[in-house]
């Protein structure tokens, strides 16, 4: 009834979506419509909702509010289960099926063809090899899904879901681990399925293959709709602008002019340094008191970089050296050896120990790096502790109090605390202000630009253009698992990062053809 | 299908360990003595193949040998006793013990409690609940008990094949089927693949858990009433240290510590090797009976050793197509 001003019957309408976890906002007022035989990328970087909105679509979480309805019918899932029944089928990059069982098995786990009781295992693996024939598998349905490669495990997860009547079928980052080759076998299936009425959610972050699959795009950012869009009148530029930038203040670094960063002595320096598969070969220079930012997209290699930097991940070629000499980095031991600190990404699973102390947390690091022998005893950590808390403004002031019950802004002032108590040389900052609230955010900026001017070298991460545009001296922009532009001084600003994160898309479908 | 490599190894090992102790004992190899075997390890037989559907489900029941021993002692009271129909008082025990297994599958799945910790308490509360029945072994004088212990099918070769080796032969077949050609089997091994993903594909993973448990101790009820048949008398501490013996069978037999992979044919070979080592010992009448443990203990570190060599072996395919995808 209301449909009739829209050309194209929907399928699937969400409609005002909120969810908040705790006092994070994860989703805010979004709305999605999925359209019947039509593929929709779904776009964002880290932190956007797209997960979230996927999970609350298929009733992972509960949602605060807003409707979500399918062919016109509200449906309010409280399961991936029950959605699956609705006809809302998910297949996430990790394949949901069990690599234990047969291929056969997996597409009729619990609905297998029976007689007096028994299993009809030929039956089942003549229906299982019929089924996959439709997708263009021709393998041996008795062997463990195990065996198989990823692609076919994917092919496997989307052949059991539209068997079982799904209408809508999301997939979630499904060509991270496909070379080119099975990721044209994914895409041909897909085509075939929106053929027959399917609508598909895409969500990836490889935007060549956005544009290649895609007819529209709906793109979220913090938590909220940045827009819906034709593919094919929607600029690369234009997209990647929708994903990355906010109000786009041409924000210029004020601080950068005023440096002469050529005169500062090198801190760390790596030469052709890369792992294959990783991150291409790159050059870097690290100086003291010099904050080189890294941009680019989601999986552009802005966080292969920074492991690679500190030794959390073992370069295959290049050359790393420290103040000169040149060093071995191969494990995070090597890393806090030579002075280098990592907060990563992800805060809550890779950095704090929720249940220690501020305190414990604080001198975990430096205890590290003493060893066993040399234990702190409870006067220095006190020492330390406090004198950090202070320093870095930690709230509330005790030292005692449990990390897990600190905000997200405080938290990741414990894990810098954590590496400055080490004296570090370099740090690598990735995402700092993550999950923060705006108030803490201007705080973690204004600590990065005081740790630099005591000359510490800093190498931070972040998607916000704007925050690394503010204290970068440098920075290092990356697409495709490569760095492909340096910009300094006055060239830093918002647009020039984008368009070269942008660029040519001839030079990206390189790079993709190489993969 | 699954995890034959494994099994062909147990059956490997069992020939060739019998064959060894042929060569040393001709005797050995005879119906006489094969016989006996399978009638000494009739229970062992038994509650390892419930064991193996609750270790291929990603869990361990540590309850068994106290169920067992709980059997022994409230059949061998029934009967004596309080004067209850010898079938009454086994299809009482049977119901009881299905109860005590489904209670444990219950708190298993509801609190998300690990099985370890939650059979562990069912083996103490077993064990203590028996001790409270008698802490006396209690013998069974009933003539249904003469009888059983008297059937028996000739072998050729002067064999005895006793009626608790054919109720155990029974179960493992029963149990074979059950794991490799029903929906319940096949749930069972989803749950060892893994208990979110299996929820996800729509096994309900809550019942499955209940009906695994039950079974598991509906047997152990089954093993310990074959136990009372073999020893003829109801004793709180019989079968004690039982489920580590049972759970170094269904290892030794090839299924997988971790669950998801495993055979019940397995299980049984697993058992019957460990008969025949006891057998061998008793045979050379020098060695001590500890030996049968020791034995054991080497072959359970060969048998894991070599399942992580073989789970990885499996994992490189995988990794190989992620190296390619990069």
């Amino acid at each position: 009834m209301e449909n009739s001003l829209d050309p194209v019957p929907s399928l699937l309408e969400v409609r005002g979506i909120s969810k908040s976890f705790g006092a994070v906002r994860a989703l805010q007022e979004v709305d999605f419509t999925l359209r019947a035989g039509e593929i929709h990328a779904l776009l964002g970087e880290n932190g956007a909702g797209k997960s979230t909105l996927i999970k609350v679509i298929t009733g992972v979480f509960p949602r605060d509010a807003g409707i979500v309805r399918l062919g016109g019918a509200e449906v309010a899932p409280r399961s991936a289960k029950a959605a699956l029944q609705a006809g809302i089928a998910t297949v996430y990059q990790e394949v949901n099926l069990l690599p234990n069982l047969s291929v056969a098995q997996n597409l009729f786990l619990d609905r297998q063809p029976m007689r007096f009781g028994i299993v009809r295992e030929a039956e089942m693996r003549r229906r299982a090899k019929t089924l996959l024939a439709g997708f263009g598998l021709d393998i041996d349905v008795a062997a463990p899904l195990g065996s198989y490669s990823v692609a076919v495990q994917h092919v496997t997860a989307i052949a059991r879901a539209v068997d079982l009547s799904a209408r809508v079928l999301i997939l979630d980052e499904p060509t991270a681990s496909l070379d080119r080759h099975e990721v044209e076998i994914l895409f041909n299936i897909m085509r075939q399925l929106a053929g027959r009425g399917i609508g598909i959610v895409f969500v990836s972050h490889f935007l060549d293959q956005v544009y290649e699959i895609s007819d529209r795009i709906t793109v979220l950012r913090n938590g909220r709709l940045v827009g819906e869009r034709e593919t094919a009148s929607l600029p690369r530029l234009e997209l990647i602008r929708m994903m990355l930038g906010r109000e786009l203040a041409e924000t210029t670094s004020a601080r950068a002019a005023t440096r002469e960063h050529q005169a500062r002595e090198v801190c760390a320096s790596f030469e052709n340094y890369g792992k294959a598969g990783y991150v291409a070969p790159f050059d870097l220079e690290l100086r003291h008191g010099e904050v080189v930012g890294l941009a680019g997209l989601l999986g552009s290699g802005r966080t292969e970089t920074a492991r690679l930097v500190f030794g959390a991940e073992r370069a295959d070629r290049g050359q790393a050296r420290v103040e000169g000499a040149s060093v071995r980095l191969h494990t995070p031991r090597d890393g806090v050896r030579h002075g280098f600190g990592y907060c990563p990404e992800e805060r809550k699973t890779d950095g704090i120990v929720a249940d220690l102390t501020v305190r414990e947390n604080i001198v975990l690091a430096l205890q590290a790096k003493r060893g066993l022998h040399r234990p702190l005893s409870r006067r220095e950590q006190d020492e330390i502790a406090r004198r950090y808390v202070k320093m870095l403004d930690i709230r509330p002031a005790d030292p005692e109090r449990p990390v897990g019950l600190l905000s997200g802004g405080n938290q990741q002032k414990v894990l810098l605390a954590r590496w400055l108590a080490t004296s570090p040389r370099l740090l690598v900052l990735d995402e700092p202000t993550r999950g923060i609230d705006v108030g803490a955010h201007a705080e973690i900026i204004r600590l990065i630009r005081d740790l630099c001017d005591d000359g510490l070298a800093l190498l931070v991460i972040s998607s916000e253009l704007d925050e690394i545009v503010t204290y970068s001296d440098r920075v290092v922009v990356l697409r495709d698992r490569a760095h492909v532009d340096e910009l300094t001084g006055e060239a830093i600003d918002v647009t020039n990062i984008l368009a070269a994160i942008a660029a040519d898309g001839a030079a990206a479908v390189a790079h993709e053809g190489r993969a | 299908m699954k995890g034959l490599p494994p099994v062909l190894i147990t059956a490997i090992v069992l020939v060739a360990g019998f064959a060894l102790c042929a060569v040393q004992f001709p005797n050995i190899a005879s119906t006489r003595v094969v016989g006996n075997l399978l009638t000494d390890n009739a229970f062992l037989g038994i509650v390892a193949t419930g064991m193996t559907f609750v270790i291929i489900s990603g869990g361990i029941d540590l309850s068994v040998g106290s169920v067992i021993g709980f059997t022994t002692v409230f059949v061998a009271l029934a009967i004596e006793r309080w004067g209850v129909p010898p079938l009454v008082a086994f299809v009482a025990v049977l119901a009881l013990s299905a109860a005590f297994g489904a209670a444990m599958g219950a708190v298993i799945h509801v609190f998300d409690l690990p099985p370890f910790i939650v059979t562990l308490a069912g083996m103490f509360l077993a064990r203590g609940a028996s001790f409270l029945l008698s802490t006396e072994s209690v013998p069974i004088t009933a003539p249904v008990y003469s009888t059983v212990s008297d059937f028996a099918l000739r072998l050729p070769g002067g064999g005895r094949l006793t009626a608790i080796a054919i109720i155990m032969l029974l179960i493992v077949i029963g149990g074979a089927l059950l794991l490799h050609l029903t929906r319940f089997g096949a749930n069972v091994y989803a749950l060892g693949g893994s208990r979110a993903t299996a929820s996800l594909m729509g096994v309900a993973v809550g019942k499955m858990t209940v009906k695994i448990y039950m079974l598991s101790s509906f047997l152990a009820g089954i093993a310990g009433i074959v136990f009372s048949f073999y020893t003829s008398a109801g004793y709180s501490l019989s079968a004690v240290g039982v489920e580590l013996d049972t759970i170094a069978a269904v290892v030794i037999g090839g299924t997988l510590l971790t669950g998801g992979q495993g055979s019940v044919i397995g299980t049984f070979l697993g058992v019957l090797i460990q008969g025949l080592i006891q057998t061998y010992i008793n045979f050379d009448g020098t060695l001590s009976s500890w030996w049968t443990k020791i034995a054991t203990g080497v072959l359970l570190f060969a048998f894991i050793a070599l399942q992580q060599a073989l789970v990885a072996v499996a994992r490189r395919p995988v990794a190989r197509s992620a190296g390619a995808a990069s």
